[in-house]
Parts: C-alpha cells; sequence; structure tokens
C-alpha cells in the first residue's frame, strides 16, 4: 500500500504539450474566425455562437456535474478519474467568453427583445415576467456565479484532502453535492431554455431542459474518456486502471446515447400525436428545404450509429475502439446543437436551408480550443488522481 | 444405480477459491465448475471463460420480435382494416416506436430467459446431481466450492483428490447420482400446478372486475366521474331551454346529404328530376347490388312481381307493365325515396346515389325483358 502510494505521488504531472498547442492553434484560428464572421455576417456569427456555448457548457458544466454526482452516490469506479474530471470542469469558466457577445447581440438573434414585438404580441406579453432582458442576464450571471462556486468548492476539497488524506472532505462533498444537484437541474434546463428554446419565444417543451441534459451527460463523459485515454497512453495515471473502468465509462455514454434518444422522441411524439399549430410550429422548418435530412441523420448519427458502436462488450473494454466512439457522441452532440439552433437562423435571415461554410467550422474549432487550452491550464503539472481519497484504491481495484 | 458425478472440493475464503481456480484451470481440466454463495468479481477471468454469447440471442431475438411486431400493425392498419385514426396516416411510424420498443424490450428479457431455462437447465426437468449434496448446501451458504465433473479427459478420481488437497480444499467430496433421477423428466401439467395456474387467473380476473366496476365508483376513487362539464343531451342552466345541446341553425344541411325538394309533390318530382348518374356499368352494378338488397324481396329478382314473400305479404306489382314504363326517371326516383301505398320510402337507408342507381338498374331490367330488334344487332 505505501509503496503504491510513494509510486502515485511520483506519476508523471506533465500532460502532453500536444493538447496544449493543438488547442491554441483551434483558438487561434477560431477567435480570427469568430472575429471575422462578426464583422462580415454578424447574424450568422451569433448564431453559431450559440452552438459553440452550447458545447463548452456541455463539456464544462457536465464536468461539474460528473464530480458531482459521483459524491453523492458514493462511487467508487470513477474515483481515478475524479480529478481529471474537476480539471475538466475549469472548462466552465471560459463560458463568458462565448455568452458575452452572445448578449451583445441579442437583439439580432432574440425576437424577444424587441419591446415592440413584445408588446404587440399576446403570447410575448404573458412571457415577458421570464423572457425580458435584464433578467435574462442575471440569469446568466446568476448560474454562472453559482456553478464556478461548486465548482471551487469541490476543486479545493479535493485539493485538500491530497494532503489531510481525511474521510471528512468526502463525507463534506457529498453534502455539498445534494444542494448542487437541484441547483444544476434548473441551472442546465435554464441554459437551455434560455440560450435554445427562447430563439422561437413561443415555443414551449418542458422536457426541452432534459434533452439538452441528455446530450450533455453524453458528452462530458465522452470529453472525459478520451481525456483519460489521452493521460493514460502519457503515462499520467497508473497502470491499474483498465479495461474494467473503460467498460464503465463506455456504459454510462452508452446509456446517455439510449437516454437522448428517450427524451428526444417523447419530444416528438407527444407534440406529433397532438398536432397543435403552437407546438408543430418547431418541427416544421426543421422538415423543409434539406432539413428533413438532417432531422432523418440526426437519428442514425446521434443514436442509431453509437449505439451500435458502443453495444458489444469489448467496443467499451477496447481503448481504441471506446476513443472513435467518443469522438463520434462528441461529433453527434455539434450536430445536434447545430440541428437545434440553425433553422431559427433560416428563418431570421431569410435563408432556405441548411447553410454550412467557414463561420460554423470555425466557431467549433473556437470551442473546441477553448476546451484544450483551458484544461491543459487546469490541468498540467497537478496530480491527475485525487491521491488522498479513502476510495481511491478501491476504485482502482474495481472491476466488472 | 449409483455413477460418479464429481470431486467436490471445499474453500474457506474467496481469495483462495480464486488462486484454487486459477490453478485448476492451470492444471488443465476443462470440465469443472466453481459454486460460490455470492458472484465473486473476476472469478470468469480466472477460469478463463469466454464472455457469454447470450447478448447475442437476446438481440437477434428482440430485433426479430421487433420486426414482427412492426410488420402486424402494418398489417393491421393497412391491410386488414384500414382505418384514418386522429387524422394519421395509414402508417403512423411514431405511434408504432413505443410499441415496437415494448415488444423488443418484453421479447428480448422473456424469451432470454425462456431458452436459459428450456437449454441450460433442461426444463421440465429439475434436478442435477449436485442438488441434496452436503457440498451444495456449503456452497450455497457461507462456503466456496470447485467441481471437477468424471467426464473430464484428464479425470482420474486419486490424482484430482490429491490435486485439489495439494491446492488447499479443507473439505473432500465423492458427489454421486441416480442416473434415472437426473433423466427424469417431470410432468408439466401437474394438477397441483393447473389448479395453481387456475387460481391465479380467478383472483386476477376478480380483482380487475372489483377494481374497474366497483372501486373507481367508490369515492374518493370517482373523481374522475363529477367534471365540471356539460355533456350532450344534459341538463344546463346556461341555456334559456335549459338543455345543453343546440338546435342546427335554421336550414342547416348535413355535410355530404342532399335535402329532396319533393316530399308531397309527385307530379313536380316527376317533371323536373332528372337523374345526375349515367348509366354506367359501374352505376348498374351499384344498382344492382342495391336492388337485390332493398327490392327483390318484394319486386323479384327480376322485377316481375313474382316476390319471394309468396303471398304472406302484399306482392310488389310487377315493373315492367306500361305504366310504370312509361314513368319518368324522377316519379320512379319519387316512388323509391318517398314510397307509395305499402310500399315504404327507402331514403333513411338507401343513399341518394344508390337510389338513382336502383332506377338506372330498374330502366335497365326493363329493357333487357323488352328488348327491341335493334339491341340484337
Amino acid at each position: 500500500m505505501s509503496n503504491q502510494q510513494v509510486d502515485m505521488n511520483n506519476l508523471k504531472k506533465e500532460i502532453p504539450k500536444g493538447i496544449f498547442i493543438k488547442g491554441l492553434i483551434l483558438l487561434v484560428i477560431g477567435i480570427a474566425a469568430a472575429v471575422f464572421a462578426y464583422q462580415i455576417d454578424p447574424l450568422r456569427a451569433s448564431f453559431n455562437n450559440i452552438i459553440a456555448l452550447l458545447l463548452v457548457v456541455s463539456v464544462g458544466m457536465g464536468a461539474i456535474f460528473l464530480v458531482a454526482l459521483e459524491h453523492i452516490v458514493g462511487a467508487v469506479w470513477s474515483v481515478p478519474f475524479r480529478r481529471i474530471a474537476e480539471h475538466q470542469s475549469f472548462i466552465f469558466l471560459a463560458t463568458p467568453l462565448l455568452a458575452i457577445p452572445i448578449i451583445l447581440n441579442m437583439h439580432d438573434i432574440y425576437h424577444w427583445t424587441h419591446l415592440d414585438a413584445v408588446l404587440a404580441d399576446p403570447i410575448l406579453y404573458q412571457k415577458s415576467p421570464y423572457l425580458n432582458e435584464p433578467f435574462f442576464i442575471w440569469r446568466s450571471v446568476g448560474i454562472f456565479v453559482i456553478m464556478s462556486l461548486f465548482m471551487f468548492m469541490f476543486y479545493r476539497n479535493s485539493r485538500k484532502q491530497d494532503e489531510t488524506k481525511s474521510q471528512k472532505t468526502s463525507k463534506f462533498n457529498a453534502v455539498l453535492s445534494a444542494p448542487f444537484m437541484m441547483l444544476f437541474a434548473i441551472s442546465i434546463t435554464m441554459v437551455a431554455v434560455d440560450y435554445a428554446m427562447s430563439l422561437e419565444p413561443h415555443w414551449f417543451s418542458t422536457i426541452f431542459g432534459v434533452y439538452y441534459f441528455a446530450g450533455t451527460f453524453a458528452t462530458a463523459i465522452s470529453v472525459l474518456t478520451l481525456l483519460v485515454l489521452r493521460l493514460k497512453s502519457n503515462g499520467n495515471l497508473v497502470s491499474k486502471i483498465n479495461g474494467n473502468h473503460y467498460y464503465s465509462l463506455g456504459g454510462l455514454m452508452f446509456a446517455f446515447t439510449a437516454f437522448w434518444m428517450y427524451m428526444a422522441f417523447s419530444q416528438y411524439m407527444l407534440i406529433w400525436y397532438a398536432n397543435i399549430p403552437e407546438e408543430t410550429f418547431w418541427f416544421l422548418p426543421r422538415m423543409e428545404h434539406g432539413w428533413e435530412y438532417m432531422s432523418i441523420a440526426l437519428i442514425f448519427i446521434k443514436f442509431i450509429i453509437p449505439f451500435g458502436l458502443l453495444l458489444n462488450r469489448n467496443s467499451k473494454m477496447n481503448p481504441s475502439r471506446l476513443k472513435v466512439a467518443a469522438y463520434w457522441i462528441i461529433g453527434a452532440h455539434i450536430y445536434d446543437m447545430y440541428w437545434l439552433v440553425m433553422p431559427t437562423y433560416n428563418h431570421a435571415s431569410g435563408t432556405h436551408g441548411p447553410v454550412f461554410g467557414w463561420i460554423e467550422v470555425g466557431f467549433v474549432a473556437l470551442s473546441a480550443g477553448i476546451i484544450m487550452v483551458v484544461y491543459y491550464l487546469a490541468a498540467n503539472k497537478k496530480n491527475h488522481l485525487p491521491i488522498g481519497d479513502p476510495k481511491l484504491q478501491r476504485g482502482l481495484d474495481f472491476h466488472l | 444405480m449409483s455413477k460418479l458425478y464429481s470431486i467436490a472440493a471445499l474453500f474457506d475464503t474467496p481469495n483462495s477459491i480464486m488462486d484454487a481456480a486459477a490453478k485448476v484451470q492451470d492444471a488443465g481440466y476443462e470440465n469443472y465448475d466453481v459454486n460460490t454463495p455470492y458472484p465473486v468479481h473476476g472469478m470468469d477471468d480466472q477460469m478463463k471463460l469466454r464472455p457469454s454469447k447470450m447478448g447475442y440471442y437476446t438481440i437477434t431475438i428482440g430485433l426479430t420480435f421487433m420486426s414482427l411486431m412492426l410488420f402486424f400493425m402494418y398489417w393491421v392498419y393497412n391491410i386488414d382494416y384500414p382505418q384514418v385514426i386522429g387524422g394519421k396516416p395509414l402508417f403512423p411510424l411514431p405511434a408504432f416506436v413505443p410499441i415496437m420498443f415494448e415488444a423488443t424490450v418484453l421479447t428480448g428479457a422473456v424469451l432470454t430467459v425462456a431458452i436459459m431455462i428450456i437449454f441450460y437447465f433442461k426444463f421440465p426437468n429439475n434436478s442435477h446431481p449436485l442438488h441434496d449434496s452436503d457440498y451444495m448446501k456449503a456452497v450455497s451458504s457461507d462456503k466456496f466450492g470447485i467441481c471437477i465433473e468424471a467426464t473430464d479427459p484428464k479425470f482420474d478420481i486419486n490424482a484430482v483428490k490429491d490435486f485439489l488437497k495439494s491446492i488447499g480444499a479443507t473439505q473432500i467430496d465423492e458427489i454421486y447420482f441416480d442416473e434415472e433421477e437426473v433423466n427424469h423428466k417431470n410432468k408439466v401439467l401437474e394438477p397441483k400446478f393447473v389448479i395453481g395456474l387456475i387460481l391465479i387467473a380467478g383472483f386476477t380476473s376478480l380483482s380487475v372486475y372489483l377494481h374497474m366496476n366497483k372501486l373507481l365508483y367508490i369515492p374518493p376513487f370517482d373523481w374522475m366521474m363529477v367534471q365540471h362539464k356539460v355533456t350532450a343531451q344534459d341538463h344546463s342552466d346556461f341555456f334559456e331551454n335549459g338543455i345543453s345541446s343546440r338546435q342546427p341553425v335554421e336550414g342547416t344541411v348535413a355535410r355530404g346529404f342532399m335535402p329532396y325538394l319533393y316530399v308531397d309533390d309527385i307530379e313536380g318530382a316527376s317533371e323536373n328530376l332528372q337523374n345526375p348518374y349515367p348509366a354506367t356499368a359501374e352505376n348498374i352494378e351499384l344498382g344492382k347490388r342495391k336492388y337485390l338488397t332493398y327490392c327483390s324481396p318484394c319486386h323479384g329478382d327480376l322485377g316481375k312481381g313474382d316476390s319471394r314473400l309468396k303471398g304472406q305479404f302484399p306482392n310488389g306489382p310487377t315493373i315492367h307493365s306500361d305504366k310504370i314504363v312509361d314513368w319518368t326517371d324522377g316519379r320512379l326516383y319519387h316512388v323509391i325515396t318517398e314510397g307509395q301505398n305499402v310500399m315504404p320510402g327507402y331514403k333513411k337507408t338507401v343513399t341518394r346515389k344508390e337510389r338513382w342507381s336502383i332506377v338506372n338498374y330498374v330502366r335497365t331490367l326493363q329493357r333487357a325483358l323488352d328488348a327491341k330488334v335493334e339491341d340484337m344487332q
């Protein structure tokens, strides 16, 4: 036991420089593309900005959720990955970078910010106690502050535990996680409703927050899986992390792939069945001018293909196959966000059909760059295992 | 007739059984099994078991039944009884998905268990050589056991015993079995079992009946019965006449319905009405079907007044008399619609188009029984 702990303290702390360099390149490209796009076509740029924001929130806020989930359920198998998830949750701190341009461009994107339109429209008028500019901004600030606060508390406790190795810290984290869970549920619903659903302020779907959450969880766990595999191959983690751990990560990816389909289908089927114009109008633009193929492809990209990729036991145990599935799920989430946001861009700009070009690529590159650079800055030269956690040894010994 | 089934060895701790399993595997035995009171993690690695193939059966079964269910619903909705429900298309795929999902999950789960019971546990046989042995009693409470079967190619009674002792077994038993007992097939339809099934069915039916017909009518479970809405034919204080249903506006015409303007005016009908349906083969065929259904009982299949009522009821007159041949289409139509003498009107049972088609058919019959020379050419 003592040998292994010495071993853990002497683990390599430098993470691959490649993450930083590639991330920096993507970030520079992304920032250049974003700035340029805002000069040329501010409307399209701001819609893509929403996609980028939703991606970064998914990865960052999803990671805070993963940490809290482990604390509250007392999970054992995921303890070796908790510190990586904690470093990943620092990505959430970068969200203002992407949220501020959206808030500055609100009038272009969100129809409900126009006071004359709201006064002329009884539905928007009734919704205005929630959908108004000051409250929107305060909500965003509040979510950012509260989530960051919890993120720092979890991280500080975890770092402190590296020294003290105290069981009390674990208990305190579990207590802390309970209110976090409630706040998280409200927060992520608000993010989804505010930034994505209020693009069509007349439309409402109570399942929308859960829909976004399903994609968020799958994306966060996929990014975590990629980080674990990269750090493992770089020698930052102990060799005891093996197929049994990968299987559990893959199992969650698989579960939330199916969960997303469950939510997406529930939303679609209820609206399709009731067939009420005030609900169906959201799906109509997604069923014409080329979007119908995008919608059918979404079922395959986000559900059928990853379901097949992860169904087999070996596909979850084998790192190289798991890596393919993780990249696929992240890509599918990007596609899903594009599908959620861009039909409204058609409506706002008077174009027809899906648009794709360097602006879309640039904003995805921007969010990928943010994720990689922030992770590198947060994680480099730190412990990558929660070496003080009493459950760590049990987590490392975990097998199916 | 007792035969040796296996040599069974007991161990005290999960760690020792893990070591023992690895050693038995290394020694080259093939037909052996490990019995533990609870699943010992990592045992399949020690025994070098390949991952179970059961999952492939399950998904194959699930997808098969999913396709069958999809085909069944397609058959019901599109072939057997095509009916538009809720304004949805005849192949409403989203509405099928929940049923397909349920069929997949249900058949996948139930048939997997059934396959296990039938092929692995050899249903309806329920005995196994290890049953009723001290070894089984021990491994199902607090001991861990390995048993090496006599069918193993390397099996040799003394060598196996020595080997098991050498790897630290605390107790070694020889397990014998009675071939007849193990191969005995139990009767599936055991009277007790059948009676049990009948009792369960009776209990289920009774409780469903009581629930649906009694419990739901007792307060407070009857909240669905008391609803603050006015139903048709109900009393309503809102309207002056106290009836919830409203009368249609004067002159309202039902959809697809053409009001008949000559109800008491046979002369007007005979002068003004024209047959709007041409005497096509299709319309005459329709008229023939309706004629045979509604007219032929009195007027006869060919309209000769030779009804099969045979005097039990006043016979309808022939339709081939000069009087009726000379009638206009409008007059014929009026008689069919409103009736004449003892003949009732058919406007309630036969639609407008069908009545005009009957007129066409009657004209055809008249022409057929009074053919002119030029018809023969």
